[in-house]
């Protein structure tokens, strides 16, 4: 079958960090990412099916992977080479169309009994993410043992599969993953003022989460760097969106802040919501939080430099949001989500698809979303099981609101 | 003999009319046949004598009181008030008038023997003085005598422990002063009324006000309610101002009115700037080779550098009257002395009414004309400049030239700032952005620190900006900027155009072909007294 792999190649992980720097996406073109034929993975036990991706989206976690931000620190909860894709919409060798819950709990991994956290239906906080019957790997798409959603096959544990409805579109199924991320993260906020840092694919399912979901107590702000950002953003429910350079001005306005020399706030929001993980962006989010306010790291963040004076000296919490879990009182994250993405009309957020044969052109379209008006990019492996029948695939751009004949196949 | 105002009937042989555009001019060509041109009466003849008409005046008072002589003892608490930097609009060159009444004034004092003296800037919500300010509008004699003693400073309309609550009118308002003043035996406010808005009870209602009284008629309500607030008789503005008067009065508020006028002398007559207040047809070969040197020179010119030229102009104005006493007596033969020189008769409305907006504002003086006061000129206090009717018919179309750039002074309008990039990215509806956003700003305690210790308008200043306007937001159908730049114009809610040609023929959408038109020939002031 086909599936794009990531391999354990220093050098090429050397030059996809310098070819990502020069351009967002570039990576996949320098870097340990290539398109193979490989067998499909075993089943790894009892429980466990085989999946025929649909979609697959791209996720920033991916793209930071694939560029060669990704911190070290996960380097023991994956295992090499892994297909990448842990956003997926697919079919079970029964038929069923499943979304995957991607986390390799302890259930997954056959370890009994469960973790503390596994069994307090905390999965996204499993402790045996490097134990067990698999490979390390936190999630499919990281896991040599699974393969992920960037092929033709993968395999998924029962308990990681969620039965998709069917007035639900491809297209909105697989939004679900990254949705459930926001619902997860608008469930860590009952504050007054809360602004969210950043208006990509995270950042605007977080805002629909936030005011679908109704959870903070007063109207909330968001960053968003571009027009398109920005109209989705006051679309999906921001009461207040403007532009990075602008959330310090504006959060002076809507705590009635005072400023200090340096132009620092005094005041600031209960909450901050930083869906892009950048050294700037959490320099920001702990500038605009209030003394005793949280910061929430939505984005992956990876290395970086920051001041922490201000979050010493203001009581700032700076604190980590993963995934998703279950809750006694709202039930499983993945189910709000879906809710939500058909209360919204998510799907909407789609922008592009491209066959795996265009992964070079998917990665950088996803690197460059933003800029170029779009926001999800996913690979439409659909086209991928049609090919193997003889038909030409697409590639489908709704950004620019054309359907162009995409490349053959090679095989 | 100083001809009057009057109306001009655009013809094939009307040269080029002039328009100010912000910190550059223009002149353009209007249609022939269906346009008029409302010009300003040229400057009345100044007194001989200031300083012996204020004399005369302060001996001499209106409304049957004493000279203020025989109001001044020894041992009494003296206030003296006096308007900031908001008029005359440009400054007037030393001695400003202000000083010539306020040493009047503090001579009387001194040979009476009054020795507890405090001079106060009634500034309301204004940005405070700075000290040249101060100095140029008080003298140096007086501000190096009062100032460093802490007895001459700007009025604190946020220091709860220096205002004092008087009462209240029938209809609720509150009535909250200047505690000094109000507690003084005495207070001697001196006007300089350069349009008939300013003075009466206004002066001392709203020059000394805390916003808790401001609110009360600085609102949508009121100033929709106010045709024109340059007409006290038909001013919900004024009789609110009159209402809280009688009540300062009932309070034992003691105010000894000082009111003056000055002439049109705007640019003066010598000058390359004189030109300015010339008829376009009575130019000389010199005069029009001075305005094409001038606005080519200025053309060529970085905005900062032409906003300093201009900024740094000072009028020439003559001093046409002085009157003093009691309140309404005294501002009732001032507004006469202002209309003397600024009204001008006019026959019916216009369709479109065309106006040049300069460079300068009430709350721009050494400042950036941002877009909120750019509405505020425009359809504030040029469209108020009426009497009777607006000039432009209800549905009419106001076509303003500026170039209404995206540009704030930092320090002067901070809130200015938050208004346009939050408040009117939301809404430009004058009423749903009182009742949304004003308490907000009003109450903001960054902006009452930047007004208290830096030199900022109040954060609730923007809003009144915006309110002022709201009659001739109300009135017309539709607003046209001519040369502004296109975000900030949209952001206003008007409808931005690169000629005045293109402004006509998209007023066409609104008021037909042949709609007639009237140009505002403003500066020097001049108001519609529209039949």
């Amino acid at each position: 079958m086909k599936a794009l792999v990531f391999s354990r190649r220093p050098a090429r992980y050397a030059a996809a960090m310098v070819a990502g720097s020069l351009r967002p996406g570039r990576g996949a073109r320098y870097g340990p990412l290539s398109l193979r034929d490989v067998d499909p993975p075993d089943l790894p036990g009892p429980g466990w099916r085989r999946l025929r991706p649909r979609l697959s989206g791209i996720c920033g976690s991916d793209l930071a992977t694939i560029d060669g931000r990704s911190s070290r620190y996960f380097e023991p909860i994956v295992s090499f080479p892994f297909t990448p894709g842990h956003e997926v919409v697919g079919d079970l060798d029964d038929g069923r169309r499943v979304v995957v819950i991607p986390v390799l709990h302890c259930a997954a991994r056959g370890v009994n009994p469960p973790c503390d956290m596994c069994q307090q239906g905390r999965i996204n906080l499993c402790e045996r993410v490097a134990f067990g019957a698999l490979e390390p790997g936190l999630q499919c798409g990281f896991c040599e043992s699974t393969g992920g959603g960037w092929s033709q096959e993968m395999v998924v544990h029962e308990s990681q599969v969620v039965d998709v409805p069917d007035e639900l579109t491809d297209e909105e199924a697989v939004l679900v993953e990254p949705t459930a991320c926001a619902v997860h993260a608008a469930h860590q906020v009952a504050d007054d003022v809360v602004a969210v840092i950043g208006s990509g694919a995270l950042g605007l399912l977080t805002i629909a989460a936030l005011s679908g979901l109704g959870t903070p107590r007063g109207p909330f702000i968001a960053t968003a760097k571009h027009p398109d950002q920005q109209r989705w953003a006051k679309e999906l429910g921001a009461d207040t969106v403007c532009a990075p350079e602008e959330l310090e001005r504006i959060v002076r306005s809507a705590t009635a802040s005072l400023v200090l020399g340096h132009g620092q706030l005094t005041c600031g929001v209960d909450a901050v919501i930083d869906c892009v993980g950048t050294a700037d962006s959490i320099a920001q989010a702990i500038r605009v939080c209030a003394p005793r306010g949280t910061v929430h790291l939505v984005g992956m963040p990876g290395v970086t430099t920051l001041d922490l004076a201000p979050v010493w000296q203001r009581e700032v919490g700076l604190r980590g949001v993963y995934a998703y879990d279950e809750h006694d009182d709202r039930g499983h994250d993945f189910a709000t989500a879906i809710d939500l993405i058909r209360g919204l009309d998510l799907g909407r957020l789609v922008s592009a698809t491209y066959p795996l044969a265009r992964y070079e052109d998917a990665v950088e379209h996803a690197a460059n979303a933003g800029r170029r008006g779009a926001v999800k990019v996913a690979f439409d492996l659909r086209a991928d099981r049609a090919t193997r029948t003889g038909r030409s695939q697409t590639v489908y751009d709704r950004t620019a609101a054309t359907r162009t004949q995409g490349d053959e196949e090679s095989s | 003999m100083p001809r009057p105002g009057f109306v001009l009937e655009v013809d094939r042989s009307t040269p080029p009319i002039l328009f100010h555009h912000g910190e550059s001019l223009r002149l353009e060509r209007l249609p022939a046949g269906r346009t008029r041109v409302l010009y300003p009466g040229e400057p009345l003849e100044p007194l001989d004598d200031p300083e012996g008409a204020i004399r005369d005046a302060l001996e001499s008072p209106l409304g049957g009181g004493p000279p203020l002589r025989a109001l001044l003892r020894a041992g009494m608490r003296l206030t003296i008030c006096f308007d900031d930097i908001s008029l005359p609009l440009p400054s007037m060159r030393r001695p400003d008038v202000r000083q010539r009444v306020i040493e009047a004034v503090l001579d009387l004092a001194a040979e009476a023997g009054v020795d507890d003296v405090h001079l106060i800037a009634a500034l309301a919500l204004h940005r405070r003085m700075t000290e040249a300010e101060l100095r140029h509008a008080v003298g140096d004699r007086v501000y190096d005598a009062f100032a460093p003693h802490g007895l001459l400073y700007n009025h604190d309309a946020e220091d709860p422990d220096n205002l004092s609550l008087l009462g209240t009118t029938p209809q609720g308002e509150e009535v909250e002063i200047n505690k000094r003043a109000a507690e003084s035996d005495l207070v001697v406010y001196v006007n300089i009324n350069l349009v008939a808005m300013d003075g009466g009870h206004k002066s001392t209602a709203t020059g000394l006000a805390s916003y808790r009284s401001l609110r009360h008629h600085h609102n949508v309500t009121t100033m929709l309610h106010s045709r024109s607030f340059m007409d006290r008789h038909h001013s919900e503005l004024h009789s609110s101002n009159w209402r809280m008067g009688k009540v300062l009065r009932d309070a034992g508020v003691h105010v000894f009115q000082i009111e003056t006028t000055l002439n049109n002398d705007t640019f003066g007559t010598g000058g390359p700037m004189a030109v300015l207040q010339k008829r376009e047809w009575e130019w000389t070969a010199r005069d029009r080779a001075s305005f094409l040197a001038m606005k080519a020179g200025l053309d060529r010119l970085p905005l900062k550098a032409r906003r300093r030229i201009f900024q740094a102009w000072q009028a020439p104005y003559g001093v046409t009257s002085v009157q003093a006493g009691e309140v309404e007596a005294v501002h009732d033969v001032t507004v006469e002395s202002v209309f003397r020189q600024q009204l001008v008769p006019i026959e019916g409305q216009t369709d479109i009414l065309t106006m040049g907006l300069p460079y300068i504002c009430p709350y721009n003086v050494g400042s950036v004309m941002n877009p909120i006061l750019v509405m505020c000129l425009g359809l504030g206090y040029f469209f108020n400049m009426y009497r009777g009717q607006p000039l432009v018919r209800g549905g009419g179309v106001v076509i303003m030239s500026h170039p209404t750039t995206w540009e704030f002074h930092p320090v002067h309008h901070p809130s200015y700032i938050d208004f346009f990039e939050q408040v009117l990215a939301d809404t430009t509806d004058p009423l749903e952005i009182e009742t949304r956003y004003e308490k907000q700003y009003a109450e903001d305690e960054w902006y009452r620190h930047l007004y208290r210790t830096s030199y900022a308008y109040h954060g609730v200043h923007p809003f009144y900006m915006w309110y002022w306007g709201c009659h001739g937001l109300e009135h017309t159908g539709k607003v046209i900027v001519v040369g502004g730049e296109t975000r900030s114009v949209r952001r206003l809610g008007f409808t931005p155009a690169s000629t005045l040609a293109d402004a006509l023929e998209m007023a066409e959408d609104v008021v037909g072909r042949h709609a007639t038109i009237t140009h505002l020939h403003n500066p020097p002031l001049v108001m519609a007294d529209v039949k």
